[in-house]
């Protein structure tokens, strides 16, 4: 079966059973390797990309409903040399560890911070919920996530990208 | 034509006297005198044990779930209780001497139990559910009074209930009364075991199951012809839990008190919706309550006949058979090759019964949800997932309202209710599948944990990880 979706701003066609968790659609088919298998059953959140907007878990989300719809995935936030305001604030804050749930983390942050760059600390916490960090970096996790939106609110008034 | 002109006015007149004499009746019935408002009593003077034996039958009657607004103070009030004739907000039950019920002397607060009053004579609406409470024990009463009067005093007022006329008229209530409202205590029958009597005082009493369980009638009060019949509350579905349970593994009092002491079970799932609070307040009570309590609901289900008994050792067989081999589990069911692509890509992962209940999802052979007069539950459970317990290890479930369409959610409940039952289709799944996405029915989710007591102990495995 296939399936036109909008991947990082690229229309693509992806010719897989309907069934194909979109984790597996991203990482074989289309070789973006961000997210990260964790638990695959929907538990860890380190395969969390942005659906239309909303974080959404890839390993137990099949192909077929993302027919006409659009998925945003690490790789779509900035590049090496221009890297997005969550993932500057990532590096700067040093928020990872081993880095494996970072990719989720990221993006679940992101779908919170495009809808409101100025979500409190309360709101990031319970956002993240659904996303595990094995290594414990929860306290600079946070802080990236406060620093990103800071960053985004600064982006916004000059002008810039979010 | 005189005398018959007489024989009208003597009638008329004595109708209206009759009449007269009812409506001073109902006055005197419906009529309840204030009672005086007290110092608020000294918290040192309540007996320990007295407090905390009345702290388990709070828990037992769930009183911090209603009195409870979400993120709000424990027993501050202020939760929407959403009714057919509007909304009616809970009160604020703490000791606060302004607010709460800081004056209410011990003789008020039973009264309030007993008779559905406050303590100013006004009559209360059932959604205190009085009708049930009034069942409960002096003795009961007073314990409960002292762990009510002992806990930490807050200033809150809840907002003003939102009732349209005539239903904003509380001496309405004395005609309710009058027709539905049989005031107790308890009395027990002696020619049945000391456990089920314990277990009927706090199924029919405290716990209030049927206030959930059992339908209403038009006029709110449940309807005793279809005693725990099912109903629907908060857009939940609430099963049966009489001889037409939908659970394809019939239920008994074992698997009963471990659902209600844990908050699941492997072969009947996890609970949610209201359900969830209800079972976490269980999990902290004596085991012997809730033993009660499962004994006399499985004789209100009664012994199930030898066909329901083969039918659900077929569902166990059925969902074993899938846990050894997911892999064959396309069932290619009537062409509706979308319900089945959704289910094989989004559902049978944790859904195939490999992992253990309640970590694992239940496999849907056994589920009363697919076997439910609505499909509501699973349209809940699928568009908003199941949180996770604060803190604690419990059953998950990821929510999948930003991916699904009303297309694609109702083909998988159809390829679900196909497969995983002889029932018919369901007949109004487009119409809730459509009511719940745009809102229009609002569904409360409910965490595990309630709000103020101890988590159920979901973190119990009960297998090793396969």
């Amino acid at each position: 079966m296939a399936v036109t979706l909008t991947v990082n701003g690229a229309s693509r066609q992806v010719d897989a059973d309907p069934e194909t968790p979109l984790l597996y659609v991203l990482r074989d088919h289309l070789e973006l390797n961000g997210a990260k298998y964790g638990c695959g059953i929907g538990q860890c959140g380190a395969c969390t990309v942005i659906v239309d907007g909303e974080a959404v878990l890839s390993c137990v989300t099949p192909l077929l409903l993302l027919e006409g719809r659009k998925v945003t995935t690490i790789e779509g936030l900035g590049t090496l040399e221009k890297p997005g305001p969550i993932q500057q604030a990532f590096i700067e804050e040093q928020a990872a560890q081993c880095g494996y749930c970072i990719p989720g983390m990221m993006m679940r942050a992101q779908a919170l911070l495009q809808a409101d760059p100025s979500a409190s600390e309360a709101t990031i916490r319970a956002h993240l919920e659904p996303n595990l960090c094995r290594c414990g970096t929860h306290m600079r996790i946070i802080k990236a996530v406060m620093r990103a939106g800071e960053l985004m609110r600064q982006n916004s008034q000059s002008g810039g990208a979010t | 034509m005189v005398p018959m002109v007489m024989r009208v006015l003597r009638i008329l007149a004595g109708l209206a006297i009759l009449l007269a004499l009812g409506a001073g009746a109902f006055v005197a019935y419906a009529w309840h005198s204030a009672i005086d408002p007290v110092e608020p009593p000294d918290r040192a003077g309540f007996d320990p044990a007295l407090v905390s034996r009345g702290a388990e039958l709070a828990t037992v009657g769930n009183c911090n779930v209603c009195h409870t607004a979400p993120g709000g103070e424990p027993f501050t009030g202020g939760l929407g209780i959403p009714t057919p004739f509007g909304t009616i907000y809970s009160t604020n039950i703490t000791p606060d001497p302004e607010t709460g019920i800081g004056r209410w002397s011990e003789e008020a607060f039973i009264r309030a139990m007993r008779k559905g009053v406050d303590r100013e004579g006004r009559h209360l609406y059932p959604a205190f559910p009085y009708d049930h409470y009034t069942l409960v024990s002096d003795e009961d009463n007073r314990a409960l009074y002292a762990f009510l009067m002992t806990r930490k005093p807050v200033a809150a007022t809840p907002p003003a209930n939102e009732l349209s006329f005539p239903f904003n008229m509380r001496v309405l209530l004395a005609g309710w009364k009058a027709l539905y409202f049989r005031e107790g205590p308890f009395q027990p029958e002696p020619n049945r075991p000391e456990e089920w009597n314990r277990g009927r005082y706090l199924v029919e009493g405290l716990s209030h199951c049927g206030a959930c369980h059992t339908p209403r009638n038009r006029l709110g009060a449940e309807k005793q012809d279809e005693y725990f019949a099912g109903a629907e509350v908060e857009n939940w579905t609430v099963y049966a839990i009489n001889a037409s349970s939908p659970a394809p593994v019939p239920w008994n009092a074992d698997s009963l008190a471990f659902y209600l002491r844990h908050g699941w079970h492997e072969h009947h799932g996890a609970s949610r919706g209201s359900m969830a609070p209800v079972t976490a307040n269980l999990g902290s009570v004596s085991e012997a309550d809730v033993k009660a309590i499962a004994a006399y609901v499985a004789d209100v289900m009664g012994s199930p006949g030898q066909e329901r008994l083969t039918r659900g050792e077929a569902a166990v067989a059925a969902a074993r058979k899938e846990a050894e081999a997911p892999l064959a589990m396309r069932a290619n069911t009537a062409g509706n090759a979308i319900g089945e692509a959704i289910f094989l890509g989004a559902c049978q992962g944790c859904h195939d019964g490999r992992r253990p209940v309640p970590f694992g999802g239940l496999n849907f052979h056994l589920s009363s949800a697919v076997n439910a007069p609505n499909p509501q539950n699973i349209i809940n459970v699928a568009l908003f997932g199941l949180p996770a317990a604060k803190g604690e290890p419990s059953a998950i479930m990821p929510a999948y309202r930003s991916v699904l369409s009303e297309d694609q959610l109702v083909a998988l409940l159809d390829y679900m209710r196909d497969r995983f039952t002889d029932q018919p289709a369901w007949t109004d799944t487009r119409e809730r599948v459509r009511a719940t996405m745009n809102g229009e029915r609002e569904v409360p989710i409910y965490r595990m944990d309630g709000t103020t007591q101890a988590p159920p102990e979901t973190s119990m495995r009960t297998a090793p990880w396969p």
